[in-house]
């Protein structure tokens, strides 16, 4: 139970294409991430899913049942939204247990599952509080409670960590990932953040403009980017790109290289340029080197290097093969 | 969250609305323009023929309309003179720490709850009544001789009471745009070096521009209709001293009952009021974007 | 002004405030006063502040004499019926056009609220001859139905400026959960709308109360409010200044304590949302 199955869809607002013909297998119990710059389209595939938008065209398929025409309330899916949506005037325990209170469920079974995940998401302190006396944490909690007590055939969460600040963020990841590994339910999550998309999906697809860019597990994207755009949206920092001479050597229009596989010298290299400057992080070092051509180009470099603002250096491909190639339609050789 | 359901539900929801605010608009507007044209009087029912623009140009030779379009524009400016510079002032007294704020606030508010009808009839009886009223009491008391208010000035004494029905409207609104006013920019200009009148003119006064033309505007609106005030003080005298447009159209139509007459001065006030409505409507509509 | 003692500006602010304060409010408080006097008292010279005897006997004469308590009633029903029926009309509306906005819902929104920009002489011949012939003059259900109209552009713009700030995710969240329409409207939509639409109700009932140009034009004995009520002591009977003062005290005083209760949403309901 899970699998969803987009067919050709498409999403037009007046004369305005959204998502052109795409389909998508979403397989039970995956993790799957829709990750892209703002305005790629993800969250709006992602609430066509949900049925909150009506498809243009196309169909989509919920365990193999059409469910284009079908409503969001009976698609038997849960969604955690970026606001976190939660009802203002309801305690958490109402909030929680509003959904099944919609299915009919009978109190003491109500009780039951909302205590219950009340427990999971160390919500029980709170049950009694609104929402308004909750920090953002908190209401996160809450929602992805409201969510899990319905026992969804799939979780959708639209952005979910975009207004917790950094530290709350990564925990809050661990929580998810965590959720997922324990339900194995089927979830799909809406990101802009390559690194939340890297270290929770199954299964992570790139958007550009409605456009499905690749699709594939973190690690193949990681290694095999299809494209420019992919090489350059996943990995942080972002892969260094160098045109000309330099990517002509190789046989390419455009050479990337990743800041981690670059290896620095003082003395001899393939690239020339000035460190502009130096971040110090302790476990690693972030130089940005300005080559003589004028391209930045960011190299990080493990531990503490002695590197500092204005040193001449020379920066090489640690090996030749973490040199990605693409041709001058931005395709991966 | 737009299905073609909910959009089609949408529209079935908004429709009675629409319609009756349709016909409140189309069907007696209609009338009165087709009235306009007529040589219509009700007191000769039966008798009514089409006289082309003979109602406006009536109308717009009468002294009395030139009297009470005078009159209207006196009024309407009078009224905004007072309350816009006496709403600044009060916003700006309202808004400093004091003692009993909401107390003071309250009675400043108050005059606007009050019926047309009834803060004109206390002003004219016990505050302007040249016999018993305080203001002549007061005279007396200084050894000035009483001054008929209403008969002498009545248009300033209307415009007095009017504005004394509106100055808290102005501070209300005035007081609302002073305090979301952010905090950082107060303090930002003071380590800029702003003092007191410079803070005024370069930050709280721009702030307030917005909601000052927002005041004028829908005052404007209101004060072109004044009417109860002017009905129950001085029937629009003496003579023509104190009609305005609205007054005029009323006598014309429900006392002299010439409809046709009427119905041309109402349209010429529809037409006023409507180059008014049209800057407000502006200034409301990009409010709506943002 | 070299004094910079904070609670010695904070007395003088308090001090200038407070005369202001009380200068703009007298009119009224003149007025609950000499509702309490007799009608010597009343035009008494000197006037007399507090040194009178205090009689209720103003108010039983007010009604006495002419019935006062039917006006009060007229104002209640023409002012409590108009804004229901308003709201009867504009709530859904208001939510359709905040909740499934189309392109056209902003012109929808700029035409209701430009019917309330027409001067109401601009269509006085019209109402009143309607209202001849089809009976409705000085008749309650003729006020409610004017009353009505001209704020029905007030009652759609405030209902959806509120609504307008109920978040559409938690409709969405809701309609995921497994809400139907109607489940969405009773459990979430309601509690959240039921403060937007108190505000609404109590300020256009403020409105419809002191409505002064249509309950003058449209009624006589019989279904005449409050307002028209006390237009009839213009003259001679507002030399009676005891008696109108205790008619005038009890016009205002439900209004004014219900207008203190909604200070805030005046400024918006009165701005159409320009200013908050």
């Amino acid at each position: 139970m899970g699998s969803i199955t987009l067919a050709n869809v498409t999403k037009s607002f007046g004369a305005v294409n959204v998502i052109p013909p795409l389909n998508l297998e979403i397989n039970e119990g995956e993790f799957v991430v829709f990750v892209g710059p703002s305005g790629c389209g993800k969250s709006t595939l992602l609430r066509l899913i949900a049925g909150l938008e009506d498809v243009t065209s196309g169909t989509i398929s919920i365990d193999g049942a059409d469910a284009t025409a079908v409503p969001p309330a009976k698609r038997g899916l849960a969604m955690v939204f970026q606001s976190y949506a939660l009802y203002p005037h309801m305690s958490v325990r109402k909030n929680i247990s509003f959904p099944l209170k919609m299915a009919g469920l009978d109190q003491a079974e109500i009780d039951k599952k909302v205590n219950g995940a009340a427990e999971v998401l160390n919500l029980s302190d709170y049950i009694d509080r609104r929402p308004g006396q909750l920090s953002g944490g908190q209401r996160q909690r809450v929602a992805i409670g409201r969510a899990i007590v319905r026992e969804p055939e799939a979780f959708l969460f639209d952005e979910p960590l975009s207004n917790l600040d950094a530290a709350l963020r990564v925990n809050m990841r661990l929580e998810i990932t965590e959720l997922h590994q324990n339900l194995k339910t089927t979830m799909i999550y809406v990101t802009h953040d390559q690194v939340e998309a890297m270290t929770m999906a199954d299964k992570i697809v790139v958007l550009r403009a409605g456009f499905i860019e690749q699709v594939g597990s973190p690690l193949e994207l990681y290694r095999s980017p299809a494209n420019l755009f992919v090489a350059g949206f996943i990995g942080s920092p972002k892969m260094n790109f160098l045109t000309g001479a330099a990517a002509a050597k190789y046989d390419a229009t455009t050479i990337g290289i990743r800041p981690e596989h670059v290896s620095l010298s003082d003395k001899e290299g393939d690239w020339k340029g000035v460190v502009g400057v130096a971040e110090h992080l302790g476990s690693d070092t972030f130089l940005y080197v300005k080559l003589e051509d004028g391209t930045q180009f960011t190299v990080r470099a493990e531990g503490e290097v002695s590197f500092e603002h204005g040193d001449t250096v020379y920066a090489s491909a640690a090996s030749a093969d973490r040199i990605y190639r693409f041709d001058d339609k931005d395709i991966a050789l | 969250m737009a299905t073609d359901h909910s959009r089609t539900a949408a529209r079935f929801m908004i429709s009675p609305a629409v319609l009756l605010l349709l016909g409140w608009m189309i069907i007696p507007l209609s009338m009165t323009i087709y009235f306009s044209f007529l040589n219509y009087n009700l007191l000769s029912p039966g008798m009514e023929e089409f006289i082309g623009f003979d109602n406006y140009e009536f109308f717009l030779t009468d002294p009395a309309f030139f009297a009470a379009l005078g009159n209207t524009l006196l009024l309407v400016g009078g009224v905004l003179l007072i309350t816009i510079i006496g709403g600044i002032g009060l916003a700006l007294l309202l808004d400093q720490p004091m003692w009993g704020q909401g107390i003071v606030r309250i009675l400043v508010i108050a005059p606007f709850f009050v019926m047309p009808t009834v803060s004109a009839l206390v002003w004219k009886n016990m505050f302007m009544n040249p016999v018993d009223g305080l203001f002549a009491h007061a005279a007396k008391a200084l050894g000035f001789a009483p001054f008929d208010f209403l008969a002498h000035a009545p248009l300033f004494s209307i415009i007095m009471i009017v504005a004394w029905q509106w100055l808290p409207f102005a501070t209300l609104i005035l007081l609302t745009a002073l305090q979301s006013l952010d905090q950082e920019q107060i303090e930002a200009s003071k380590i800029d070096g702003a003092n007191k009148v410079n803070r005024f003119i370069y930050i709280v006064l721009p702030h307030m521009s917005r909601a000052i033309t927002v005041v004028i505007l829908i005052q404007t609106i209101f004060l072109l209709s004044i009417f109860a005030e002017i009905l129950v003080t001085t029937n629009g005298g003496p003579g023509y001293a104190s009609t305005n447009l609205t007054y005029l159209v009323y006598a014309q139509s429900l006392l002299q009952f010439d409809v046709g007459g009427g119905s041309a001065g109402g349209i010429i006030a529809v037409i006023l009021a409507n180059i008014v409505a049209f800057f407000l409507m502006r200034m409301i509509g990009k409010n709506l974007e943002a | 002004m070299t004094n910079n003692n904070p609670n010695y500006n904070k007395l003088i602010v308090t001090l200038f405030a407070w005369a202001i304060g009380l200068l703009i409010f007298f009119p009224i408080l003149w007025t609950i006063l000499t509702s309490f006097k007799t009608e010597a008292e009343a035009i008494a010279s000197p006037p007399l502040f507090l040194g009178f005897n205090w009689t209720l006997e103003n108010y039983l004469e007010v009604h006495e004499r002419s019935n006062y308590f039917l006006h009060f009633w007229n104002s209640v029903v023409i002012s409590v019926g108009s804004t229901l029926l308003g709201l009867l009309i504009a709530i859904p509306a208001a939510w359709a056009m905040a909740f499934v906005p189309a392109k056209q819902t902003k012109n929808v929104l700029m035409w209701m609220l430009s019917t309330k920009m027409l001067p109401p002489v601009g269509v006085l011949i019209p109402i009143y001859l309607l209202f001849r012939d089809f009976g409705l003059l000085d008749t309650r259900v003729g006020l409610v139905i004017v009353l009505t109209l001209i704020n029905l552009p007030i009652i759609v713009w405030m209902l959806y400026t509120y609504f307008k700030e109920i978040p559409g995710e938690i409709l969405e969240a809701a309609r995921m959960d497994g809400a139907t329409l109607w489940s969405e409207v009773i459990y979430v939509l309601t509690p959240m709308a039921v403060p937007g639409i108190a505000s609404t109700l109590l300020l256009n009932i403020i409105l419809a109360w002191n409505e002064a140009f249509w309950t003058l034009n449209l009624t006589a004995a019989k279904a005449a409010p409050l307002t028209a009520f006390i237009a009839s002591y213009s003259s001679p009977e507002g030399l009676f200044y005891a008696k109108l003062s205790a008619a005038s005290t009890m016009a205002i005083a439900p209004i004014l304590i219900m207008g203190w209760f909604s200070q805030k949403q005046l400024v918006r309901g009165l701005t159409f949302g320009a200013v908050k």
